[in-house]
This record gives C-alpha cells, structure tokens and sequence, in this order.
C-alpha cells in the first residue's frame, strides 16, 4: 500500500514538475514578447529622457546583489526541505521572502522617484516599455512573495507533507526563473543603456 | 462614487438599437426557456453534479463541443448578415432600418465581422477541436484522464467565460469592437475607439485564452508523460501526434497574444504609448506580434485536423497509414516553419523587397510537408478496400477544397501578386477555403466517426451524406464568386461597392451559397435530432463500429468514467489492430487469453468540483468590470480569484479511490449489455 502511494507520489511529482516547466516556459514567452517590444522602442524617447539619464547603475546593482542572495537562500531552503528540517526551511525561506520585499521596495523608490520627476510611462514609448517590462517582473515578485507567505503558513501549522514539498519544490523554481529574468532585466536595460 | 462602482455604464448605454435588442431577445429565450425545462425535468442538481463541476474530460469535451456549436450558429447568423448587406446594399440603393445603404450602418457591418472573426476561430473552432482532444486524446493513448484534472475544468470554464464576455454586449449594450477580428493598432487605440467595443473584444480574448494557455499546457503534459505502457512516442496514434504539434504551438503563442493584448490593454487604460500615433509608439510593432501569434495559429486550427483524416483515411481504407515517420517529420516540419512565415500577412506595409522575399519563400516552403501529408493520405487509399461512409466523403470534400485554397495562398506567397490582392476578397475566400474546407470539414468529420464511441449510436448514415454534398455544393457557390471578385479588385470588409462595377450578380450568387450552406447546417441539425430519436436502433454495442485501428476502440461506446478497468500494453502502432489480429499467435491462443480472468486493482480518480466555476466566475466578473472602468468590480473579481487559487491549494482531499470490487462490477455489467 505504501510502495503504491510512493509510486504515485513519484508520478505526481514528475507530471507536476515538468507542467511546471512547461508553464515557465510559456512566462518567457510573454517577457520575450516585453524584451522584444524594448528592443525596438527603447529608442522612441520622444523628447523624453533616454536610459542613460535615468538610470542609476550602482543601485541596479544592489538590487541585482540582493535578489541573487535571495536565490542563493532560496536554494538553502530546499536543502533543508530535503533534509526534512522544517525549521530551516522556515529560517530560510523566510530570510528569502524579507530579501525579496526589499528588492520590491527598491523598485518602488526608482518608480516614486520618476514619477515625481514627470517620467512617467505616458512620457514616451521607451519609458512605457521600461516601466511595463520592470513592472511585470515585480509583480511576478509580488506574486511569488504571497506565495511564499501562504506556504510558509502551511510549513508552521501542518508540517512538510509530500504534496506540500512538491509545492515548494515549484516555488523555488518560480523564484530561480525571476532571477535569471532579472539577470537579462539587468543586462538588457540597465547595462546597455547606459553604454 | 457613482463611477467607482458602475464606471462609464449609463442608462443610455443599455442596448436600444434594433439589432442589439434582436440579441437581447434572443438570448434571453433561450435562457428562460432552458431555466423552465431544466425546472420542469427537476435535473439542476443532476446537472450541477454530473456535468458542471466534473473533472472527466470526456464531459468536459462534451460541453466544449456544445458550447463551440451555439457559437458556430451565431458566427453563421453573423455571416448570413453580412451576405445579405453585401447583395442588397450598394452605393446607390436605398437605405433601411437607420442605414444608409443596404440594412446596416457601416459601423454595425463592421462590429458585424470583427465578432464573425473573432468567435469562428476562437470559440468556434479551438472550442470544437480542444473538446475532441479532451475526448479522444486519453483514450488513444491509454490514460484514464488528462495529467492535471482540475487545471482541465478550469480551463474549459474560462472558455466559457469569454464566451459569455464576447455576448455581454448584448446584455449590458454599448458597442463591440470594429477594428477587425485582430483589433489592429492603431485604429483599436484610445483615439480612434475610445469606446467599449474594444476593450468587450480585449477582455473576451484575455479569459478565454487564458484557458486555451493552460488547456494547451495540459494536453503536452499529457501525451508526454501519461502515455501507456510500451506506446512510445512513435508508437502514437497520428491523431494523438496531431494533437501534440498542435497544442505546441498553443503554449508557444498564446504568451504572445496575451502579451500583445497587455500592451493595448496598457495604452487604452494607463495612457501608454506602444501602438499610439504619438508620443514614440510604433504601430508597426502591433502587427507583428500580433501576426508572430496569428499566422500560428491559423496552423493549431489545422493540424490536430490532420490528424483526423490520418485517422479516417487510413480506417476507411483499411491500411495501416503509409509513411507514418515521413507523416510525423511533416507535421513537425509545419509546426516549427509556421514560425517563420508571418510577415505574409503584411507584405504591403513597407518592410521592403529583400523582407518581403524572405517570407515568400518561406510561405512556399510550408506548402511542401502540407503536400507530404496529402500524398501520404493518398498512398494510403492506394491499394486500400475503402468503405464509403460518410467520415470518408468528408475528406474527399477537404481534399478537393483545400487544394484549391492552398493553390491560391501559394500564389499569395509570392509578393508581387500579393501586392495586388492584399485584403481583397481573394484573399477572404483563401483563408476560408482553408477553413471551411479544411478546419471545419475534418471537424465534421472527426465528429462523425467519433460519435458512436462518445455517445454509443451511430448517426445517421443518409442525412450525413446528403449534408456533405449540400455542405460541398454550397461552399463552392459561396466562395468561388469571391475568389473572382477579389482577382477583379473587390476590397474585403466594404458594406456597399457601386454597381457600376457589376459585381452585384456574384454576390447574388455567394448569398445563394450562403443559403444552401444553412440548408446543410439544417440537415446536420435533422441528422443529430433523427439519430437521437432512432438511437437504439443504432447502437454501438461492440465499441469498434468501424473496423478502427487505435486504443479508443478498445472500450465500451461510451466508455466507463475510468476509460480502462485495466491499462493496456502496447507493443505496436495501431495498437488496436494489433490487439485484434496479433502475428504469431493462434485463435484457440487468443480466445485463451481472453478468457483468463483480468486482474482488477484500484483505481484513484479526481473528485468533481465546483471551484474552476466559482475561479472563472470571479475573473468573468474582473473582465466585465475592466471593459466599464467599473474598478470596485474589477477589485472583487480580482480579489476573489485569488482566494479562490488559495482556498484551491489548502484543499487536500481532490481525489477518490475505486475499489477493485466495483471496477469488476462496472465491467460485468458492460459486458452484458454488449
């Protein structure tokens, strides 16, 4: 009876992991389609500031810093989650949620600060697409930190489950995939623009 | 206050015009009408329970293809509106019912095929083919279910969604969208239509692709991962194959369509700038993302209908398919060059000479694996004993119109000619040539084969065959006076052309296709009602009523909620058939082996559930409320839909277990019933 449950928790957990990666696939798709429309507007200042005068490189670069870290702790949770140590995946994954909260409140500042200088995502076609391609990223942020809250509720009040590791096994994977999007934000925008 | 909570929703806004109030009406008969049957029978509970909230795809795909053929009669209606304004209304004749010539204003004739485009393909046909594949797909490839079964209710309730979304307008008035069925920038921007016609159109698309995007997901999941023991991919029923290409495709455009529809979304709602006139925006940007998603998915509309007629042609003809590798390479090969081509759609808009050659050359290249498939189809028949039922004639009718319609996309491919008939009526009657002819024949067809399986009686064989030919008849007297009228320079999408022109016969003679083409829809309609009344005369009681060749018909017509009491092994393609006429094995062998007792073991299955309603019903209420800027709407909806996704993922109990003893039971009795 338990061979049998465990076969069939291997074979929830391979369909599962791999409709997941499908769906992230697809989530690339749609921040393609968001690079692909920087691409070729990025240069539409109309009158408007360029990238290069409204970007600050040295605090990209802490946000860069810290949402690395937070996949960094990210990655030591789901250690400890395969340990089976749920205080450390608490510890952890709750040293992640406080790192990726900072990074969207840093975004929330620069956002402030260009809205208040009139730069905002009416001004011109490249400000749109910047605001639009940054804004889809946080709000994934967003998303993924509610996510992280309600499964760290989980963790406290029911323990590590099968189905719940399953579930936080797809949480990391979210949250890696925000990274490595950040990495081309990064690249994309903030480095080039300022060449 | 006012605003917050009703937006720009006024009195005035209700519908009060003599066409909208027609819809109005309509619908609302319908729906008395079905509150009062419903009542009568007392069947809301069984309703709710069997068919609502269940995860079983085979239900699902049922509703999909209820829903998908309301639909098709409302597109028809549209059509028949159009052919009619288009015969009767010239630049000089006299005007009706408010308009200015024919019946209808310029600006209805246009909200008129902007909603015909929009609900044949999407809800229509992706509805039409996404049941099919919830029908058949599992059975073929020897799952009990599709891999993720709630995500499956979900989706098709979100399909429901933008359906009811795309004929609210009918209900809460204003206007629809008059900017075409792709809503192109910058005609669909706030400058020129500040209104809800487009916003109706943004929202429809957004939920009901939101469930196509996770249909999509669903079904890769599914043939990758759930296929039966010993069926390897090669292995695959060439319908199931179909079916993979296709919803590859899906889950690789329908990221680009939600995106594209996000960037309108944000310049009609946040005054952003990447389609506008002004301020930077590139309005050339909107038709190429929206083409880099359009011109593949005219190929998911296709393929999975390939994949039909492998099936027909070869079970019709009684061989196996000839050239299965060269068929999968060739579906393949369409699914990855469909990425290549979409420039086609605008070769006019300046993109130059040396673009413009690249994808007129890639346009041609796309025909050759599409002619592989044909002439595999044809090899097929060769040699073959074929059994002339009505599946068969559907394909002998998509053979002859999609060759017709394919000849002149190849003669679009090249530039130059393009450059003349670009949006011409030429260019109407290809693109529904391959439609019609393609798409919608091989769906009359699979639903004409795979009835007996679903629903456990035959249809009616002679009203089948005389809705083919009037099908075939009508379709040619509709369109070919188009493909004239377009060589002869008539533009699409005009409500009146002078007469001077002399063109107002071929129209005549398109509306009298229109005509005979409702006939046949008529006779398909006579056919469902007589087969329904003559039901037990023709009931399937052997699962396998034409000879078939795939896992399907190894079960009962219709089969248990399970599908298989027992997962089949497979050690070959037409698995099937080889179950049936097994090399190397005696009869007294085989009538052995069926007579051994089968081993039962327990089965889990996925509990029905209301939540994917109650999710769709929150993001239905999200989208309506966007489309009137009613925010404090917008905010419950959204809202909602998020505690819905919670109280989803903190519920552990999702499935149930059959036991061994009353899957035995379930056999026995299907086994005396036959």
């Amino acid at each position: 009876m338990i061979h049998h449950q465990n076969h069939q928790e291997a074979i929830t957990n391979d369909k599962t992991i791999f409709g997941f990666w499908v769906y992230l696939m697809t989530d690339l798709l749609m921040f393609g389609v968001l690079f692909a429309t920087y691409s070729v507007l990025h240069g539409n200042i109309f009158n408007g500031p360029s990238g290069k005068e409204i970007f600050d490189l040295p605090f990209a670069l802490t946000e860069t810093i810290i949402l690395l870290t937070s996949s960094f702790t990210a990655g030591l949770a789901i250690w400890a989650l395969r340990n089976n140590n749920k205080n450390q995946v608490l510890l952890w994954f709750g040293i992640t949620f406080l790192l990726g909260l900072s990074f969207l409140v840093l975004e929330l500042t620069e956002f402030h600060k260009l809205v208040l200088e009139g730069d905002s995502w009416r001004r011109s076609a490249f400000l749109s697409s910047y605001f639009s391609l940054v804004s889809t990223h946080g709000l994934h942020i967003t998303a993924g930190l509610f996510w992280m809250l309600i499964s760290l509720i989980k963790v406290k009040s029911q323990g590590i489950t099968p189905g719940l590791a399953r579930k936080l096994t797809l949480l990391s994977l979210f949250w890696h995939f925000l990274d490595i999007v950040w990495i081309f934000i990064f690249t994309v925008v903030y480095l080039m623009g300022a060449i | 206050m006012e605003q917050f909570i009703l937006g720009r929703l006024t009195w005035s806004s209700l519908p009060h015009e003599w066409f909208t109030l027609g819809g109005t009406v309509a619908f609302a008969t319908i729906l008395i009408g079905l509150t009062i049957f419903l009542t009568r029978v007392k069947r809301w509970k069984w309703l709710w329970n069997e068919w609502l909230t269940s995860t079983d795809p085979k239900k699902i795909g049922i509703m999909y293809i209820i829903i998908a053929f309301l639909m098709f009669l409302r597109g028809g209606l549209d059509v028949v509106m159009i052919w009619l304004q288009q015969t009767i209304g010239t630049t000089s004749s006299p005007g009706y019912l408010g308009a200015t010539h024919g019946y209808l204003s310029a600006d209805h004739f246009q909200q008129i095929f902007t909603a015909h485009g929009d609900i044949m393909v999407f809800f229509v046909t992706m509805g039409f083919l996404f049941g099919l594949i919830n029908l058949i797909v599992p059975l073929q490839i020897g799952a009990r279910d599709l891999a993720f079964p709630f995500l499956n209710s979900l989706g098709f309730w979100l399909y429901f969604a933008g359906v009811v979304l795309i004929n609210m307008f009918f209900v809460l008035g204003g206007e629809f969208a008059a900017a075409g069925w792709l809503a192109v920038a910058p005609l669909s921007e706030l400058q020129f239509n500040p209104g809800v016609g487009v916003d109706y159109w943004i929202w429809s698309l957004q939920v009901s692709g939101l469930g196509t995007l996770i249909g999509g997901i669903n079904f890769v999941v599914t043939i990758l991962k759930m296929r039966a023991p010993g069926m390897s991919l090669m292995r695959m029923p060439m319908f199931t194959w179909a079916s993979l290409m296709g919803m590859i495709l899906v889950i690789s455009i329908f990221p680009i369509l939600a995106m594209t529809m996000i960037l309108l979304t944000l310049d009609r709602y946040l005054g952003m700038h990447f389609f506008t006139l002004d301020n930077g925006g590139n309005a050339m940007m909107y038709w190429n993302l929206i083409w880099m998603w359009g011109h593949p998915e005219v190929y998911v509309l296709i393929i999975p209908v390939f994949g039909i007629y492998s099936e027909i042609v070869s079970t019709f003809a009684q061989k196996k398919i000839f050239g299965y590798t060269s068929l999968v390479v060739a579906v393949g090969a369409i699914t990855l060059l469909s990425f290549s081509v979409w420039l086609h759609h605008f070769f006019t808009m300046g993109a130059g000479a040396d673009v413009n050659a690249f994808f007129g050359i890639m346009t041609m290249w796309i025909a050759i694996p599409t002619g592989v498939q044909i002439i595999n189809w044809l090899f097929t028949m060769f040699r073959g004993k074929i059994i002339f039922k009505s599946p068969i004639y559907w394909f002998f009718g998509f053979v002859s119109t999609f060759t017709f319609g394919g000849m002149a996309g190849l003669l679009m491919a090249l530039p130059p000619v393009d450059f003349q008939v670009h949006n011409s009526l030429f260019l109407v009657a290809h693109f529904h040539t391959m439609i019609v002819g393609g798409a919608l024949f091989g769906i009359f067809a699979g639903f004409t084969y795979w009835f007996p399986k679903v629903f456990g009686f035959k249809l009616h064989e002679r009203i089948g065959k005389y809705a083919f030919w009037t099908w075939l008849v009508g379709f040619f007297l509709s369109f070919v006076p188009l493909y004239i009228l377009g060589m002869m320079g008539a533009v699409r999408r005009m409500d009146t052309y002078s007469p001077s022109l002399g063109w107002q016969q071929l129209f005549t003679v398109s509306l009298i296709g229109a005509c005979v083409i409702m006939c046949a829809v008529g006779l398909q309609i006579l056919q469902l009602v007589v087969s329904i009344i003559q039901r037990k005369q023709n009931r399937d009681l052997t699962g396998d009523p034409w000879n078939g060749r795939s896992l399907e018909w190894a079960t009962a017509s219709p089969p248990p909620f399970y599908n298989f009491a027992v997962i089949p092994q497979v050690h070959s393609r037409d698995a099937f058939w080889e179950m049936k006429n097994p090399k190397g094995i005696s009869s007294s062998e085989v009538a052995k082996q069926k007579k051994t007792s089968i081993k039962y073991e327990d089965i889990e299955l996925p509990k029905n559930t209301p939540m994917g309603i109650y999710l769709s019903g929150f993001i239905f209420l999200f989208g309506l409320a966007m489309v009137w800027h009613a925010w404090l709407f917008a905010i419950i909806g959204l809202v909602g839909a998020i505690c819905c996704v919670i109280l989803r993922t903190f519920d552990e109990h999702t499935e149930y277990v059959l036991t061994a003893a009353e899957v035995e039971q379930i056999e026995k009795k299907l086994r005396a019933k036959s």
